[in-house]
């Protein structure tokens, strides 16, 4: 810790304030602008975590999101503890606490690094040809496996944080903040157009806000000068929102693009309270321009992973920005002169560079030359073969490359090193492009791919665009940005660039080496510890498809996505199989770019707003009457009202009593309630279910069915005649919205010659059901102006009354099979007309009811309930209700169903009852249904959808679906259980008033 | 996620609407006149084109409004939407 690793200048770190932080528990400090891994190098930090597979010790590699070691834990044990975020993305502050993922028992010591060592016995496919083992075999590994291949802790608190969604709307939004992407901004803006840019970086500029040196120049400034200007100009440009921070995590469709901004991630955790952490912005963009740059390729050779290796462009980052060296005996290993600039970035600085080996033979351009002059070794038409150091790399070995790149040749040579850089050239990041339904074309010259066709009014500059000189982006990107955005001209029509960089590329993908690939570990995806050899094992085995490859041999797989290695992993897979790249193809790259919190995706809506919910006018007093609520649909349904510590069972056996032997009250709001209006509704209902309506008098009401076009129930209820051409139509609580878009779609579709009108109004009206024999006392005490005889007011008919001076609805209608009145009046005076009901019934013992045994009730009448007794598979002739079904209408949905072959068929489950042996056995819904248990296979006949103990029949009753059913009346069959039998007998499914004579009671 | 043209309210995002299957295919006017094959493919039997489709949309979070949309399917470009009862474009 003694060695000075940091240089004196940086663009990012202000010096004069300090900050501590701790790493697997020992403190260290940085400065203000480090990231975690800046401030870890900075202490000679290089060994972070563990490999997945191997558990190989792993260092530091990139600088930025594309990330595959550096993969750490923030705030273990604590409720803000997030896994698997890059140390290159953390930017550090007081107090920060980061811990080692995927390794057990500590980053040193670690025991999965025996995998290492058995690695013959972890070749591609190594999970899946495990699992393909006896059970027996994977049971003894899987703990151990588990517990040493872990991907970071999920937390177990409740998450302190908030977080938002935000709408955004703009004319253009760039993504990157690079130099391209810094120059289509103000381009954009300049011109008019609303603009927003982003940048997953806290800070703007991109590669080229630290390029100082004279050899890359505009305008006879150096690019880092040049671009620092055009960001101050640009910051004052009205019609632009600039976002650092943020990063675009998928581009969908039509220019919808969801981001994530973070707002408090670089803050000390007490400084972050009643702050919002995280929004995701939902981006619609009249145009998308891409400017996401370019990925930094590593290469492929022996030992490619040790701690200590990083991409050369990552060295150049950390000395440029963050002032620090990576290493005191640097190596660069190239096919490209990007590590040149890399060279001239620490030879400037003071850092010392050993040697650079350089695959390429005849290298001459002007940066090469600066190098030369400056003393350093360059081995040119050289590799890297292997490298040694456990946890920090401290040799190389080196051979020359034959002139076809395929063997070495020659002695080899040893050479020590602290650190060695690698650049492989660069990868267009064209993720968020092929996300968008964009096409990429191969281009041969530098083995890149890069956009041909978009999808969407979008366009790619710079890098990401395959333009990987200053020069190339400074000429195109003006002329690609007139076009793209319609306008005359720009001011970059006439910048004068210079840039030593060379083009040249000696492309390889699979460095050679003096020993048997079966001998090495060449790691082509890190993070998933695949090697070249398992890319080539799996071809050997037959696979040709690269998503068959990626996924046998987890290549690409990890939380990176494989940003680095895919490009290697599909080179190897062309040479080996002897397959064009362009013909290859790539893998899918899917959203999100960089993971997501779970935090960002559902925003404000968590806890009561996760899933928002209906109450019923009524619902304020059946909570103050200790309801239980039970969910249907987005309902809170009163489920049943408790008294002194009743269980449900206690309180629905109660209710249910009281409600046949006096007077019970349910709050039916929820009922789906469509005012049908329109000469022609007689015909629609005609139409819509299976019996006829024709002949409906005013002020009467009638049960329907509704059937789905296939013959199967969909939906039942009471429809009321309010009017010649006036109705009121109930459904299933659950079915409402679908029943009225069916029919709307019907109308619209179908039937547009129709004159019907449709009108939701199930919030319109509150519905209070009261049942029992004293029902009528209750009523006609609230309703004191209407005649309640037989006569006037007889089972299934309908009046208008007033309470007060209040309109109602009542029908004389029930579900229960007593005699029963629905009170339909305008919400808002639900709640008072429910206690003037309650108030009525205090004499009679009157009992409010809910759901369960509302179920109950209708259970002993046999009466159905559409999704519980029917499950979309229920004819209305399975279910025993042929009286319902009109022989005489010529047409209406399903009919033609009705007479398929496959529905007149006599064994299809059917609706029955179900009394047990034992009267109090109470069956299990679902439970299955068989004749005969000797059998092998069981053969199950059908299952029990409602069961219930009846406290008016004193015994247990349940409905069932059972084949053939209907002709089995009286038959003995058995309901297996987990442990013992039940032997249930086959009857008519009304158990109770066969008769109907409680209706008129 | 689309942006859809709905022909009663104008663009609106693909969140308002649902979609409704496969468009042009009418409800036969005398169902029982049909053989269990013919209304088997009435019933049952949907195109599921890689290319130009055509389909029902309904603006279900909006004006409730069925209509037509002509999409490509291979790319999600919307080429046209029309009202019901309106014949499909031709180009
Ligand atoms: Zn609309």
């Amino acid at each position: 810790m003694t060695k000075n690793l940091r240089v004196k200048t940086s663009k990012l770190i202000d010096k004069t304030n300090r900050i501590s932080f701790k790493f697997n528990g020992t403190k260290y400090y940085g400065f203000k602008g480090d990231t975690l891994a800046s401030a870890l190098l900075a202490n000679d930090v290089h060994l972070v975590g563990r490999s997945f597979k191997y558990h190989r010790p792993r260092g530091i590699m990139t600088a930025g999101s594309e990330e595959p070691n550096a993969i750490i834990q923030l705030h273990d044990n604590t409720s803000r503890t997030e896994p698997n975020v890059r140390a290159t993305e953390v930017e550090i502050y007081e107090g920060l606490e980061a811990s080692s993922q995927n390794c057990w028992p500590s980053v040193n010591f670690d025991i999965g690094g025996i995998n290492n060592l058995l690695s013959p016995l972890l070749p591609a496919g190594f999970y899946y040809k495990t699992f393909m083992w006896p059970a027996s075999f994977w049971k003894k590994y899987e703990y151990f496996i588990r517990k040493s291949a872990g991907l970071g802790k999920s937390p177990v608190e409740p998450d302190p944080d908030v977080y938002e969604h935000r709408y955004i709307h703009c004319d253009v939004i760039v993504i990157g903040a690079g130099i391209s992407g810094i120059i289509a901004a103000k381009i954009s803006a300049k011109n008019g157009l609303k603009t927003l840019l982003v940048d997953e970086r806290p800070y703007l500029g991109g590669s080229t806000i630290y390029q100082n040196s004279d050899y890359f120049k505009i305008n006879n400034q150096n690019s880092g000068s040049w671009l620092e200007k055009e960001i101050n100009e640009l910051k004052k440009l009205e019609n632009l929102e600039i976002k650092t921070r943020t990063s675009v995590a998928a581009y969908h469709g039509y220019n919808f693009l969801l981001a994530r901004e973070s707002l408090t991630d670089h803050l000390p955790i007490e400084q972050r309270n009643n702050k919002t952490r995280q929004k995701l912005l939902k981006i619609r963009a009249k145009k998308v321009i891409t400017a996401t740059g370019a990925i930094e390729r590593p290469l492929i050779f022996d030992n490619n992973d040790r701690p200590g290796i990083l991409l050369s462009s990552a060295i150049k980052k950390y000395a440029d920005l963050y002032g620090v060296a990576c290493g005191e005996k640097n190596i660069l290993l190239t096919n490209n002169d990007s590590a040149y600039e890399t060279a001239i970035s620490l030879i400037q600085k003071g850092i010392k560079v050993e040697s650079i080996i350089d695959n390429r033979e005849q290298v001459n351009s002007k940066l090469v030359k600066e190098v030369e002059k400056n003393n350093i070794k360059i081995f040119k038409g050289f590799t890297v073969v292997n490298t040694s150091g456990y946890k920090r790399i401290n040799k190389v070995s080196i051979m020359q490359l034959s002139k076809d790149g395929e063997k070495v040749i020659g002695s080899k040579t040893t050479l020590n090193c602290d650190c060695l850089g690698v650049s492989g050239g660069w990868t267009p990041a064209v993720h968020l492009f092929t996300q968008s339904g964009g096409k990429l074309r191969f281009r041969e010259e530098d083995q890149v791919f890069i956009p041909l066709t978009y999808n969407s009014k979008q366009i790619s500059i710079g890098s990401c665009n395959g333009e990987f000189t200053l020069d190339e982006i400074l000429t195109n990107t003006p002329k690609l940005l007139i076009k793209f955005l319609e306008i005359k001209d720009t001011n970059y029509d006439n910048v004068d660039v210079k840039s030593s960089y060379s083009k040249l590329k000696r492309n390889i993908w699979l460095l050679p080496s003096d020993k048997i690939l079966g001998k090495t570990k060449p790691f082509v995806d890190y993070q998933n510890d695949s090697t070249a050899k398992d890319i080539k094992l799996a071809l050997k085995e037959g696979f040709r498809s690269i998503e068959h490859v990626k996924r046998y041999t987890t290549t690409g797989m990890g939380t990176d996505q494989g940003k680095l290695g895919n490009m290697h992993a599909l080179g190897i897979i062309s040479e080996t199989a002897d397959a064009k790249m362009g013909e290859l193809g790539t893998t899918t790259f899917r959203p999100p770019y960089t993971p997501l919190t779970f935090g960002t995706i559902v925003g404000r809506n968590v806890g009561e707003y996760f899933d928002i919910f209906r109450k019923t006018p009524i619902h304020d007093w059946h909570v103050k009457n200790n309801a239980e609520f039970e969910n249907v649909g987005q309902w809170k349904r009163a489920w049943y009202y408790p008294i002194n510590n009743e269980d449900m069972h206690q309180a629905v056996q109660r209710e249910s009593k009281a409600a046949r032997d006096s007077a019970g009250i349910l709050d039916a709001s929820t009922l789906g309630k469509i005012d049908i209006q329109g000469t022609d509704a007689s015909e629609f209902l005609n139409r819509v279910y299976t019996n006829a309506w024709s002949k409906l008098a005013i002020g009467k009401c009638r049960y329907g069915l509704m059937l789905n076009e296939d013959g199967m129930v969909y939906d039942d209820g009471v429809t009321t005649r309010l009017a010649e051409n006036h109705y009121i139509m109930t459904t299933t609580t659950g079915g409402a919205a679908n029943v009225m878009g069916k029919l709307e779609d019907y109308l619209q579709t179908e039937w547009p010659e129709l004159d019907v009108y449709l009108t939701s109004v199930t919030d319109h009206f509150a519905t209070i059901s009261v049942c029992g024999p004293n029902s009528k006392k209750i009523v006609s005490s609230v309703i004191s102006d209407l005649d309640f005889t037989d006569e006037k007011f007889p089972h299934m008919s309908f009046q208008n009354a007033k309470i007060d001076k209040i309109n109602c609805r009542v029908m004389r209608i029930s579900f229960t099979g007593e005699h029963s009145y629905e009170i339909n009046v305008q919400a808002n005076y639900g709640k008072s007309v429910w206690e003037k009901c309650m108030e009525a019934g205090k004499d009679f013992n009157i009992t409010p009811y809910g759901t369960e045994t509302m179920h109950l009730l209708r259970a002993e009448k046999g009466f159905i309930i559409v999704g519980q007794d029917t499950d979309a598979t229920m004819t209305p002739i399975d279910l025993q209700m042929d009286w319902i079904v009109s022989k005489k209408k010529y047409d209406f949905i399903g009919k033609r169903s009705l007479y398929r072959s496959d529905t007149i068929r006599e064994d299809r489950k059917q609706l029955v009852g179900l009394l047990t042996e034992n009267p109090d056995e109470v069956l299990e819904e679902g439970a299955q249904i068989v004749a005969d248990i000797k059998k092998s296979p069981v053969e199950m006949l059908g299952h029990v959808t409602s069961s219930y103990y009846s406290p008016n029949l004193k015994k247990s009753i349940a409905l069932g679906v059972v084949r053939g059913g209907k002709n089995m009346m009286g038959q003995k069959l058995i309901i297996p259980m987990e442990k013992k039998l039940i032997n249930v007998t086959i009857t008519d499914p009304v158990f109770l008033d066969k008769e109907n004579k409680r209706l008129n009671a | 996620m689309f942006l859809i043209y709905c022909p009663f309210c104008g663009e609106r995002e693909q969140s308002e609407f649902k979609a409704g299957g496969e468009a042009h295919i009418v409800r036969p006017k005398q169902p029982t006149e049909l053989s269990d094959d013919e209304w088997a493919e009435y019933l049952f039997m949907r195109k599921n084109i890689k290319g130009v489709q055509f389909e029902r949309w309904n603006h279900i979070h909006g004006c409730r409004k069925w209509f037509n949309m002509v999409r490509d399917t291979s790319n999600d470009e919307i080429k046209a939407v029309y009202k019901m009862g309106e014949k499909p474009p031709t180009k």
